[in-house]
């Protein structure tokens, strides 16, 4: 059948099981979009293409599949790059398709022309430039195969607009996926698995550290069932919040820089830690040569080179986090009892709790959005965050119970990451409630998004806990800088209302503790449009606790 | 702190060297030397890398490279029985009252005059790389004027 390149792309996107793009229009993509006109393809119109990468990122993390996203050459292309770099470090599946000036035209400095296949190298788990339409449809299946399979991550595909408005006699066939620079982990080291066992049964003190590995491998329910077979406690990364039920009694909240105190001394204390789907990444670890100083290690993960990257480990095992946890299930049985470890942390829950000191006046303090967001919600909700120190406390105080209901940008840390995460995750998942905690400054990062939500209806909730501050480097320009405020106060802001009412969405704000409640239960009756809740929240509040960077664990500031 | 020597088999595509020294310079790593060039099989190509690090940042080296989708094998050659060849073009300043004196050294090393100027010659010579090292050092007393080395391409022995 005689069909063009543009056709044939989006014939093989649907083979891949895409049904929901996020993208921008250009002049190089032009075929592309022609295509789509009458395609069945689902294409949501960001307002910029950072909001449209992100958004992909959210739709999925919230949904598990390959997120996809679409823009031009040049300019467009390059638009796309931090959103890359912030799916390459949190590890999630996304596939870019870029437009890319005529192949006659590639290395001549075209109008629009931009080598992203050059720019992502370090940022992308491989990248494509198409050569010939012939190659469109291995391309494709080989980009969302190599996206979703072992560790996930993006993959860009680079298409010349001349490719894309040939015509050529398509055939639509099997293809073979074949790699041979690139084989899907499949199995594990059977030994490591048995002494494993062996040192989870003789630990005194153990502790489950996890992270994105255990969601991106849907293994939640194994690492729940480990840790419920040995009453081994467990605390999380930010990118693993939801891999175990933040209302366990084992759980021991979020550890690291702003990790619980209780989370950080247990690390501290441990005779053994299971670290899984983790990278010890230096806002975990604190000082490395005080992390976890009395605990043997043992490290599962998909990716053999996180494995002794930046800790010895002494049991590594290299695998599926799923097939590895559940081999260990299986050869562990279930203990019962409650030892001197578990009354230890209790002793610890019970001293140090997570708490926040009272405002003055009636003022609202910005962890209590969060946990009144958690009560109203029943924990039930999407929770999206931006950079900084909204992102801290939502990790915090947001007691979240389920695998992919808790999106932030974890490694990249970036800020406007959160609001078009959101617009992602509720296109992902329509039915549940989805609100981006956010910050005063990072919200304006990709605020152009109203646009996008208010197009489609989407009631995404927007909290901002506005303290018209950048806050968290307030926060360290106040701890670690003498209080000089270097460019950190953004007295001077858009009346947030207003904007949300100019996009056609709904505004609301929020001056009193009293009135929070009420606010968010108003946000949670809007059903066609987003809603922006201006929270004007203290000022100064800081987040606590806090490991000064590059101090060891136990070294926390406040909390105490 | 160790010379490693890494044979890396790669898929023979454009853009693959910059993959491997992309993933090299952002990991931090250095490289003394890297050749690439086609293997019998036209679809791969091996590079040649040597690298200095001590053992777990040649672990890191290799698991980072291993997991670029166009890089299919990477065997660390260093301890291994192996054959080793570096290339070398040497200008040398050579008037006629010493060029009986470097032909001398040249044909020690088993080397080549692959050009005669008025005032200078060009030596080529192959080897493992002390050897390159030791007719470098032999000529420098006549003045090189231009030298350039190929970086080491090697070989396991036997039937590996």
């Amino acid at each position: 059948m005689n069909m063009r390149g543009a056709e044939i792309l989006l014939h093989c996107l649907k083979e891949e099981g895409v049904d929901t793009v996020f993208g921008y229009p250009g002049g190089q993509i032009l075929p592309v979009y022609d295509a789509l006109y009458s395609s069945d393809i689902r294409h949501i119109l960001a307002r910029h293409e950072q909001g449209a990468v992100h958004a992909a990122e959210g739709y999925a993390r919230a949904s598990g599949k390959v997120g996809v996203c679409i823009s031009t050459s040049g300019p467009g292309a390059t638009n796309l790059v931090t959103g890359i770099a912030n799916a390459y470090m949190d590890s999630i599946p996304l596939v870019c398709l870029t437009g890319q000036v005529g192949t006659s035209m590639i290395g001549r400095d075209a109008f629009q022309e931009a080598d992203i296949c050059g720019i992502t190298l370090p940022i992308t788990k491989h990248n494509y430039l198409v050569e010939k339409l012939e190659d469109v449809p291995r391309v494709v299946k080989e980009a969302f195969y190599i996206a979703r399979t072992n560790r996930p991550g993006p993959v860009v595909v680079d298409l010349p607009r001349d490719i894309m408005e040939k015509v050529i006699d398509y055939e639509p066939g099997d293809i073979e996926i074949n790699l041979r620079g690139y084989r899907v982990m499949k199995g594990y080291n059977a030994g490591q698995v048995i002494s494993a066992v062996e040192m989870i049964k003789g630990a005194e003190r153990p502790v489950i550290y996890c992270g994105g590995g255990v969601i991106n491998a849907n293994a939640a329910a194994e690492l729940t069932e480990l840790a419920e077979k040995r009453k081994i406690p467990v605390t999380n990364t930010l990118m693993g919040i939801g891999s175990f039920p933040a209302d366990n009694y084992l759980y021991l909240g979020m550890l690291g820089m702003h990790g619980t105190r209780y989370a950080n001394y247990a690390i501290g204390e441990s005779d053994l830690l299971i670290a899984v789907g983790v990278r010890f990444d230096d806002r975990v670890t604190g000082h490395l040569d005080h992390f976890a100083p009395h605990a043997k290690v043992i490290h599962i993960d998909i990716d053999a080179a996180e494995i002794g990257k930046n800790v010895v480990v002494d049991i590594p095992i290299v695998g599926d986090v799923k097939e590895v946890l559940a081999a260990i299930n299986q050869r562990l049985d279930a203990v019962e009892g409650y030892s001197e470890w578990h009354k230890t942390i209790d002793r610890w829950k019970e001293e140090f709790p997570m708490r926040y000191g009272p405002s003055a006046e009636g003022r609202i303090m910005p962890q209590h959005v969060v946990e009144m967001i958690y009560e109203l919600t029943g924990g039930e909700a999407i929770i999206t965050t931006e950079v900084g120190q909204n992102q801290m406390w939502a990790a915090q105080y947001y007691r979240g119970k389920h695998p992919r209901s808790f999106i932030s940008s974890g490694g990249l840390g970036t800020m406007g990451y959160g609001f078009p995460a959101a617009i992602g995750a509720k296109i992902a998942c329509p039915d549940k409630v989805v609100i981006d905690i956010a910050g005063d400054g990072s919200i304006q990062m990709n605020i152009q998004e109203l646009g996008t939500a208010a197009q489609y209806r989407l009631p995404v909730i927007i909290c901002i806990l506005n303290n018209q501050f950048l806050g968290m480097v307030r926060q360290w320009q106040g701890l670690f800088y003498g209080g000089r405020y270097s460019f950190t106060d953004i007295e001077h802001q858009p009346d947030f209302v207003k904007l949300a009412e100019a996009y056609g969405g709904v505004g609301i704000r929020v001056k009193d503790a009293g009135e929070v409640e009420a606010a968010l239960k108003q946000a949670m009756e809007v059903k066609d449009r987003p809603v922006i809740i201006d929270f004007w929240v203290e000022r100064e509040a800081n987040v606590y606790p806090m490991v000064p960077p590059g101090a060891a664990l136990s070294n926390m500031l406040g909390g105490d | 702190m160790k010379k490693h020597t890494l044979s890396v088999t790669v898929e023979n595509k454009p853009g693959v060297l910059a993959r491997v020294t992309t993933v090299i310079r952002r990991r931090g790593y250095n490289i003394e030397s890297l050749t690439v060039g086609q293997t019998e099989n036209p679809s791969i190509s091996r590079i040649t890398l040597v690298v200095t690090g001590d053992d777990p940042i040649i672990e890191q080296v290799t698991k980072q490279l291993y997991k670029l989708v166009d890089v299919i094998k990477i065997v660390d050659i260093t301890e291994e029985r192996s054959v080793e060849r570096e290339l070398v073009l040497v200008k040398v300043k050579a008037d006629t009252s010493v060029r009986g004196e470097i032909v001398q050294i040249v044909d020690i090393f088993r080397g080549r005059i692959v050009d005669i100027g008025r005032s200078s010659l060009i030596v080529e010579a192959t080897g493992d790389s002390s050897k390159i090292d030791a007719i470098e050092e032999a000529l420098s007393p006549f003045g090189i004027i231009e030298l350039v080395r190929t970086g080491k391409v090697a070989m396991v022995r036997g039937g590996k």
